[in-house]
């Protein structure tokens, strides 16, 4: 559950720092070398690939860079031997090393482009895997806190947004630096004179620059965070639509969101101003050095200290010196965003599940779950003041079907999220065959124990694929073989393509008891050896309950089984009764007996005879 | 369907749907014709540069004269200023048209999206929806804003440069024209092969995030099951797919950029030698020559991105496309202009029926039924049977394909939707609570009401939970309430319907994961409500039935039966079959006697 009060957090560790907008100069130098480790790790597995491209973007550059300066001396040496009518050669050897220098620099950018993209796409598929995989392994407790709306958002928002720096920003940033660079080499090397001329604005510009990257990193990370609200809120309608118009809820909704959008818009035009403002600098820079280079140079050319054709090269290379920069500033936005992006899912990453999978996992005594499940000494609380399961002993032996009677909140969920390790306790073990579940692999876990609850999400696919989710090896037959066993195998048969039928969104046209049918066939399928079904049954009517109860009897005539249930008919099916009160078991034995006792459940049960004669 | 699964029969893109976008930009017109007159300044002052140097080199240079230098050169830096400033007032100037044609479409999305039916919803993913309101829309935006301007600069600024290269040396401005032409046939080509792939990736990044919302919002199941691995390979492939496409992608970008700026290099170093003979004969200045090749490489950027500004126009009309699907969609369910003043809730469905568009087989047919002010009705049927299809039909979540439902005697489609959906409250079975406080999720469907009226609600579905939350009725609960239990969330949701003080009160199914205790508290406090409300109550147990004065067997999507439980119980063998528990009652009885 959030809160409304802000969670006061000093650690700023995993994705605590993501509603800020301004951080602590602390806390944001330890961010960034976060960012700065997961993108190491990343590229780490091509530093062999990243020096060579390192060493082709040189040779491109070099020959890219050469071309303003061949025209110099193709001006400067090749025209006086012409107008002296001593012929062309030298002119004609330029112009072949101009075109030769124009093919290698052709050659070594589609090389660069083509090894860049690579190691790019590289990366962003290691990454959309990483992130996705680990929030996989999260636990539900940290799902339940930070929404499936920002799960989306990281995996969809964020990761495009590094795409994008992928795909063009770097190639841009990598060019322009390259260019600033061997422009500065080339200008001193063609006059030294001029060349310290052209280069004084430098500081400026690096200052200039400095300032530009340190409003952008604010700016811009408003600007995400704005976008991911809207994107929480957009998501949020969308999938709550029915509520949405069944309450009117429109307009207000409306009225958020046009709140949301228009912050957006405010950090967007934030963003632009900035951005032109820095374009707009650059420019400005760039022309006026032209300018008095053009002044300067001309007054030495008149002076016969320098010829036309280094002037007029001069000229070109400063063009190409302060055009790279202007792309700089469009490619910031990607940059920045790319960077915010890292920052979040790093911070992601950093996230370590609360139900971590052990480190040296154990594997059950006889291979196959036999299924006996104790719970020696559990506590369990979500906050520490307030257990939910004060202290615990119980031992469930294999085979017996338990049945959990109490009133909501008295604690049966919490113990069944105890047994399929949602959670783990705060105190205490549980135990599956004598092994805590805590070092007990996943996968051993997951096909021991498997819960069905009341809330039955269908994946969009066809029917059979839903029921194989269970167990994706099974054969149709299989698959057949268990919607039989429930009951479901009538229905399922009636929808337009059978067992083909396409699921709508979130199981949009099959009614709650279908899908809680559909539910169960997959839980039967998936074969575990501790079943737990928490209000499992509710959604069905009375024919259907009775078909699944009917299928209970043999589904839990050789596994352990927790049955939590309001109607006491599916109660009846267990061997043993626990009844539940504030976190502790009150009752405990065969239904039969607690019947004929005084207690609690000897009176739940008079009333539900009565009702039913009612 | 939703049409975003890969359909290679798309019809081709028109610049259609992208030019309908320009009633967003009519009130920044004034603003727009202000951009294109800098710009077009901008091309000039860019243009202008070259020939200052080739004055400078030509005269004070050529002839020596140092104090013909300044003025030039200050005209230069002048010139320079010019254009720094005509960028900045540009930039500044577009940011309001730009940003607010972004954020006027995404609201008019919004709003459009929630007037659409729930027939809609049903067939679209909420992914599919949010990537065209976010990355389409900026795809749009980014080509109205910047794109487009620059396409049209850049065209200007090669015709004007090779029209004043021409008009300076022909011979040499030929061979410059000559060259255009295999940059632009090879961009045409390009640009073909550049949508094809970019819409194949940006499907399959649809794809992809379709995974990635089921992940999140099925991650319990997902846990349940252990599918971890599962669900990760697929999401595995889908994230391949997508690298795939981008690697073809990037060779065919890779070939096409590099070929690019080979051709404006060639035709460099042919210009220096032809324009060098050209010296030499006498038929050309030095500084002709000079400001040639500066005005050639000024070339080099506006045709380099052509192929790039191209392939932008076309991903901004393919975005404009996938807007337009949405926008275009008529909603199917508007509301009429009826209002009730003093409704009393007498509902009647007469002769009503209800099919999918896609399907042959109808859900509801021919249903009669009458429920008069005040009159509470359960709704009996098997699994599938229709009767959550039934009730939505009150609220106008769907409207039937058939027949009609009446309130009052008023047409429900004739009726204003605000009016109808304030008559009418529903507790669905399974609930939405918002990412927001207990008390906005609860006051929903009033927002006026009282702190008195929504302890009463709380009181009457047995909410009384929310008052041991750490904040009590302002703490808010995470997105879909899910740190609830399914019985707490139900009677919030109930208590939401309770609390709109409804003429008609709709529960469908809405005590199913409630306690046999509550559900019996729940059920003597609903007894009140209803009595002063129109009541539909979809049940399944005999006790919920009882809180209505008849019930309706709905069988196979028809009303069969009308009566009072015991009449139909005594008489009508499926319904007896449906609700009497007398199999539990001897399984139980055994059990007990075990």
């Amino acid at each position: 559950m959030t809160t409304t009060a802000p969670e006061k957090s000093t650690s700023w560790r995993g994705v605590a720092s993501e509603d800020q907008d301004e951080l602590p100069t602390g806390v944001s130098v330890r961010l960034r070398a976060r960012s700065r480790r997961l993108l190491g790790d990343l590229l780490r597995p091509y530093r062999k690939k990243i020096a060579l491209l390192v060493l082709i973007i040189v040779i491109s550059n070099a020959a890219g860079l050469s071309i303003p300066f061949l025209v110099s001396v193709g001006i400067d040496e090749g025209i006086p031997p012409i107008t002296a009518g001593t012929g062309a050669s030298i002119l004609v050897t330029v112009v072949g090393v101009i075109l030769a220098a124009a093919v290698v620099q052709a050659v070594a950018r589609q090389a660069f482009l083509r090894l860049m993209g690579a190691i790019g796409q590289n990366i962003l598929l290691e990454l959309r895997r990483r992130v996705f995989d680990h929030f996989q392994r999260l636990s539900l407790s940290f799902h339940e806190n930070y929404t499936s709306g920002r799960v989306i958002s990281r995996l969809t928002s964020d990761i495009e947004a590094i795409a994008e720096l992928v795909q063009s920003g770097f190639d841009a940033l990598v060019k322009a630096l390259l260019t600033l660079f061997g422009t500065a080499v080339l200008l001193l090397v063609l006059d030294v004179h001029l060349g310290l001329v052209a280069l004084v604005p430098l500081p400026l510009l690096l200052l200039f620059t400095k300032w530009f990257q340190r409003q952008s990193a604010i700016v811009y990370r408003r600007t995400r965070e704005t976008v991911a609200l809207v994107i929480v809120h957009f998501v949020e309608s969308m999938i709550g639509i029915r509520a949405v118009q069944a309450f009117r809820r429109e307009s207000r909704n409306q009225e958020i969101f046009a709140q949301l959008n228009d912050d957006y818009r405010g950090a967007n035009a934030r963003s632009m101003y900035l951005g032109a403002t820095f374009m707009t600098g650059v420019k400005l820079i760039g022309n006026m050095t032209i300018g008095g280079v053009l002044l300067y140079g001309g007054w030495l050319a008149l002076q016969g200290e320098v010829q036309i054709g280094v002037l007029a090269a001069f000229l070109l290379y400063l063009r190409q010196f302060y055009e790279p920069m202007q792309e700089i500033s469009q490619f910031y936005n990607t940059l920045q965003s790319a960077g915010a992006a890292l920052e979040k899912l790093s911070g992601v990453l950093e996230e370590e599940p609360s139900v971590p999978e052990p480190r040296e996992p154990v594997a059950l005594p006889k291979g196959r779950a036999r299924g006996k499940v104790r719970f020696d000494g559990v506590e369990f609380a979500y906050v520490k003041e307030m257990p939910i399961l004060p202290r615990l002993d119980l031992t469930i032996p294999a085979g017996q079907s338990v049945a959990l009677v109490g009133a909501t909140g008295a604690g049966k969920t919490t113990l069944a999220k105890l047994i399929s390790r949602f959670y783990d306790p705060t105190e205490g073990r549980v135990l599956l065959d004598g092994v805590d579940l805590r070092t007990l692999d996943e996968l051993t876990l997951r096909t021991s124990v498997v819960m069905v609850t009341q809330e039955n999400f269908l994946f969009s696919g066809t029917v059979a694929d839903n029921i194989r989710f269970g167990k994706p090896e099974a054969t149709d037959r299989q698959v057949r073989e268990a919607a039989k066993a429930i009951g479901a195998h009538e229905f399922i048969s009636g929808l337009p393509d059978g067992y083909e039928t396409e699921v709508g969104k979130r199981g949009g046209r099959m009614s709650a008891g279908q899908r809680q049918l559909v539910a169960f066939a997959r839980a039967f399928l998936a074969d575990p050896a501790v079943l737990i079904l928490d209000e499992a049954t509710s959604s069905l009517d009375v024919p259907s309950e009775r078909l699944v109860q009917r299928a209970l009897r043999t589904i839990l005539a050789e596994r352990t089984a927790l049955i939590i249930a309001h109607r006491l008919s599916t109660v009846e099916i267990a061997d043993r009764v626990l009844v539940m009160e504030r976190g502790k078991v009150v009752e405990d034995g065969p239904p039969a007996q607690l019947i004929a006792a005084s207690g609690r459940f000897a009176g739940l049960h008079r009333a539900w005879l009565e009702s039913l004669s009612s | 369907m939703p049409p975003d699964t890969n359909e290679p029969n798309r019809p081709l893109l028109s610049s259609n749907s992208l030019w309908r976008m320009k009633s967003y930009l009519r009130p920044y017109v004034a603003r727009l014709i202000v951009i294109w007159l800098t710009a077009l300044v901008g091309i000039a002052v860019v243009i202008a540069f070259p020939l200052i140097i080739e004055q400078v080199i030509d005269g004070p240079v050529a002839n020596g004269d140092a104090a013909g230098l300044l003025p030039l050169g200050l005209l230069a830096v002048g010139v320079g200023a010019t254009e720094a400033l005509l960028i900045l007032f540009r930039r500044y100037i577009q940011v309001k048209p730009v940003l607010g044609l972004e954020t006027s479409l995404r609201d008019d999305l919004y709003e459009h999206l929630q007037r659409l039916p729930m027939g809609f919803h049903g067939d679209w993913q909420s992914g599919q929806l949010l990537s065209r309101a976010t990355t389409d829309l900026s795809t749009i935006r980014r080509f109205l804003g910047f794109g487009m301007l620059f396409l049209v600069m850049n065209v200007l600024q090669v015709v004007a440069v090779t029209a004043l290269l021409l008009n300076k040396y022909w011979p040499l401005g030929l061979l410059v024209l000559a060259s255009v032409v295999p940059i632009v046939w090879t961009s045409l080509r390009f640009e073909k092969r550049y949508i094809k792939i970019s819409r194949q990736v940006q499907d399959e990044q649809g794809d992809l995030a379709t995974l990635v919302e089921e992940s999140a919002i099925g991650i319990r199941t997902i846990k349940a099951f252990g599918r971890r691995h599962h669900v990760y390979d697929q999401y595995d492939d889908a994230a391949r797919k997508v690298y795939g496409s981008s690697m073809d992608k990037v060779r065919l970008s890779a070939k096409f950029f590099s070929f690019l700026e080979i051709i404006p290099n060639i035709t460099l170093a042919l210009v220096v030698l032809l324009g060098a003979l050209a010296v030499g004969d006498g038929a050309l200045t030095l500084g002709a020559l000079v400001a040639f090749t500066t005005l050639m490489l000024q070339l080099v950027w506006p045709v380099a991105s052509l192929g790039y500004l191209l392939a932008m126009a076309q991903e901004a009309m393919t975005s404009a496309d996938r807007l337009m699907e949405v926008m275009d969609t008529v909603p199917a369910i508007e509301g009429g202009t009826g209002t009730i003043d003093e409704p009393r809730g007498h509902l009647r469905f007469e002769g009503v029926g209800f099919r999918f568009a896609d399907s042959d087989r109808p859900v509801l047919h021919n249903v009669w039924l009458e429920v008069r002010p005040g009159e509470t009705v359960a709704v009996v049927g098997a699994t599938g049977a229709g009767k959550t299809t039934l009730t939505a039909l009150v609220p106008r979540l769907i409207d039937p394909t058939s027949g009609r439902v009446t309130i009052d005697g008023h047409d429900v489609r004739d009726l204003d939707l605000k009016t109808l959906r304030s008559v009418v409250a529903t507790a669905f079975e399974e609930p939405t609570l918002f990412s927001m406080s207990v008390r906005e999720n609860l006051m929903l469907g009033r927002p006026d009401a009282t702190e008195d009226e929504l302890a009463e609600a709380i009181r009457t579905a047995q909410a009384g939970f929310v008052h041991d939350l750490p904040w009590g009725l302002d703490t808010r609960i995470g997105e879909q309430g899910l740190s609830l239990s399914g019985g707490q969330r139900q009677r919030l949701a109930l208590a939401r319907a309770v609390l709109s003080k409804p003429r008609v009160l709709v529960l469908d199914d809405t005590l199913s994961a409630l306690d046999a205790e509550t559900e019996a508290l729940v059920e003597e406090a609903l007894r009140h409500v209803l009595r002063d409300a129109t009541g539909i109550v979809v049940a399944h147990r005999a006790s919920t039935v009882l809180l209505a004065d008849k019930v309706a067997l709905l069988r196979d999507g028809t009303i069969t039966h009308i009566g009072q439980h015991r009449e139909l119980l005594a008489q009508v063998p499926e319904y007896r079959e449906l609700l009497a528990q007398d199999a539990d009652f001897d399984d139980a009885s055994e059990g007990a006697l075990r």
